[in-house]
């Protein structure tokens, strides 16, 4: 049985929202998930896993690891969605799958919320409540607070949306305990208050691109010298912030050595970009660069020192 | 004249989006056949107390 009437004309396929099938491959899915940030999480989760106290199974460990990893790349898939018009605008962002045309904005958005589902009520049901509450938080902050509104609106929008990247250690930490203590909160506020000064160094040889892009990053609003100074003040609390965990007596002197070698070269760095004349880009990148490596020498350190011994296989853990 | 359309002339994939389709479909079906097996061996792992969820 036809649907074209006897007496009326095909017109031929009908345009609509669905006209253009799409080219999205497996690949441009998971560039949506930010592998590279998703990484970092996944390690500082590892870490706040690994150090807590009690046991868990390693079966349980991966699934919570797995869930936190899901949760991380749906915030990413979330935030290009939203930020696909000011990517476009960027040298370091355009060739995202959304702004590249490769991914449609919906299928981003619609890919971001299933995932972010899955991941909290995999973690709910087969972790705990506690872990599956925070990575909830996380992915809210992360994808409303930080990309829909701060982003946009503050040159404080990284100081306070830092606080996304800083949760993964206390889901780690709550997925083996089920509760929080000081020692979660003091991972957290290490990571917290190493984002300014990582991404300030970044936004400062990047700042005719965010400019482009109307991002009211501080080096935009509040110029370079302003920001060199706000970086070095930010490297102030945080070199001690790293060595605190070895004071508390939360970790072993090997730990208390790196962080404070390591965040004496942090300190030494960030004098070096205060202290160049604008635009201290070489300084800046050496920074960045560098600031990396520290977050990740002192969680690997304290992994080394202190983890693992959570990972304990306890069957009907 | 009325010209009765064939099958082409709805949305015609090309053999670029069929192959972006087919390994987008296959990674679906992966990613629930794991989500299955993520249950299943959780349930084995746990045991009995897989019913019991504390905070």
């Amino acid at each position: 049985m036809s649907l074209i009437s006897e007496g009326a004309e095909y017109r031929g396929p009908v345009e609509s929202a669905y006209a253009e099938p799409s080219m999205a491959t497996v690949g441009d899915y998971i560039a949506l998930l930010k592998p590279r940030v998703m990484s970092l999480v996944v390690f500082t989760a590892l870490v706040g896993l690994s150090v807590a106290p009690g046991a868990i199974h390693p079966f349980t460990a991966f699934t919570a690891l797995l869930c936190i990893a899901v949760g991380a790349g749906a915030s990413g898939a979330l935030n290009m969605w939203y930020d696909s018009d000011i990517d476009a605008l960027m040298t370091r962002t355009a060739r995202r799958p959304v702004p590249a045309g490769r991914v449609k904005p919906g299928e981003a958005l619609a890919f971001g919320l299933t995932l972010s589902v899955f991941a909290v009520v995999v973690l709910g049901l087969l972790v705990n409540v506690l872990a599956a509450a925070l990575l909830a938080f996380t992915i809210f902050f992360y994808a409303v607070i930080y990309t829909m509104w701060l982003k946009r609106s503050t040159p404080q929008n990284i100081v306070i949306g830092g606080a996304a990247g800083a949760f993964p250690p206390m889901i780690g930490w709550a997925a083996v305990t089920g509760s929080m203590s000081l020692e979660p909160v003091l991972l957290f506020a290490i990571i917290f208050f190493w984002t300014p000064p990582h991404f300030w160094a970044l936004a400062i040889y990047k700042t005719k691109d965010y400019a482009r892009a109307g991002i009211p990053m501080l080096p935009v609003v509040a110029g370079d010298r302003q920001t060199r100074l706000q970086i070095l003040l930010y490297t102030l609390l945080l070199a001690p912030l790293g060595v605190a965990p070895f004071l508390l007596g939360f970790a072993g002197p090997m730990y208390g050595v790196v962080s404070v070698v390591t965040g004496a070269v942090m300190l030494a760095l960030a004098v070096q970009v205060f202290r160049e004349r604008a635009p201290a880009e070489r300084a800046c990148r050496h920074l960045f660069a560098f600031s990396i490596l520290y977050l990740f020498l002192l969680f690997a350190v304290l992994l080394v020192e202190r983890g693992w011994g959570g990972l304990l296989i306890a069957p009907f853990a | 004249m009325t010209e009765k359309p064939d099958d082409k002339d709805g949305i015609v994939l090309t053999e670029a989006q069929k192959r972006a389709r087919r390994s987008r479909s296959i990674a679906i079906a992966l990613s629930l056949f794991a989500l299955v097996v993520l249950f299943y061996v959780m349930t084995l792992v746990k045991g009995p107390i897989v019913l019991l969820r504390p905070m």
